[in-house]
């Protein structure tokens, strides 16, 4: 399979999130499509890490180092989403991202 | 189960079946893996955005992070596939199930003509960039690549070895520390939250 595979594969996970993200009005579907977005820049970091060494190059890890520092993120992102989650359906009551308007009081 | 899902799984069922077969006939036996896990991936996707109830969307994406782990053996990186199952399966996806356990779930807010429109929208975004890039782009072709070869070893190395990656291989080592330290202290009730305030004998709470 070629570069291109991996790259229409990884584009349409990418808007896959957008369409997660943009679509469910509840903040989890949120988290979910980020996940899924990070996911689709991994799979192409991995993927021209992989055809770049064939091409004769230095044979490096670059896209893969990319790849774990993105995967290393995604968790610290993870967690600290989910507190604050947590945090805004004990003060909203609601998973709805549009009613935490706290600010704009 | 409404006529809208009746019509959904067996349409995501048999792109799967076309996914694994046009990758066989393409390029044999790594196509097919690779029509398989390409479903995987987007089929998990497609169904966790479909898919009215939070539980199972959470566990439409363990087929997203386990076909993308199997992109990655595809692709030669077996390190990076077992760190994806690790971290995406067994930490994320566990942690978004916490998320969705103490958050109730409000099966209303799907809209069929909200999704519906979403998808087409971001699908033709995404099929006329595609089709920008798969008529300007010269890639290499799979047929020049060498055989891939377990680069685990390399990756310990690099992470230590102080030329490369030791300062940012420290550094993910704070940010971890710090964001699980502040998810905590972020998460946690408050002892305002513990007492019973003034008065409240008088009206029971919401």
């Amino acid at each position: 399979m070629g570069l291109g595979a991996y790259v229409a594969v990884s584009a349409a996970l990418f808007a896959l999130g957008i369409v997660a993200i943009l679509v469910r009005r509840n903040v989890i579907y949120v988290l979910m499509g980020i996940e899924m977005i990070l996911n689709a820049a991994n799979i192409n970091f991995v993927a021209f890490d992989r055809f770049n060494q064939s091409a004769g190059g230095g044979g490096g890890l670059e896209g893969r180092m990319f790849a774990i520092f993105v995967i290393i993120l995604a968790a610290a992102e993870a967690a600290v989403a989910l507190a604050i989650v947590l945090n805004v359906f004990h003060l909203f009551n609601s998973v709805k991202p549009s009613e935490a308007d706290l600010l704009r009081e | 189960m409404e006529l809208s899902d009746r019509i959904f799984y067996p349409l995501v069922a048999v792109l799967g079946l076309g996914a694994i077969g046009a990758g066989a006939l393409s390029a044999g036996g790594p196509g097919a893996a690779f029509g398989l896990f390409a479903w995987l991936v987007l089929g998990g996707s497609l169904v966790c955005i479909w898919e009215r109830s939070v539980v199972r969307s959470a566990f439409a994406l363990l087929g997203t992070f386990g076909g993308t782990a199997g992109l990655f053996l595809l692709l030669g990186s077996d390190f990076l596939a077992m760190s994806q199952i690790l971290i995406y399966v067994g930490g994320i996806l566990a942690l978004i199930l916490f998320g969705v356990m103490l958050t109730p779930p409000d099966l209303t807010e799907r809209k069929l003509p909200r999704v519906a429109a979403g998808l087409v929208a971001v699908g033709a975004g995404v099929a006329f960039i595609a089709a920008k890039v798969a008529m300007t782009a010269d890639w290499v072709q799979a047929a020049e690549l060498a055989e891939p070869k377990s680069a685990t070893r390399e990756i310990g190395v690099a992470f230590v070895a102080a030329e490369e990656y030791v300062v940012p291989f420290e550094l993910a080592a704070v940010v971890l520390t710090v964001a699980l330290v502040a998810a905590v202290y972020v998460a946690r009730r408050r002892t305002s939250d513990l007492k019973p305030e003034a008065g409240a004998e008088a009206e029971p709470r919401a």
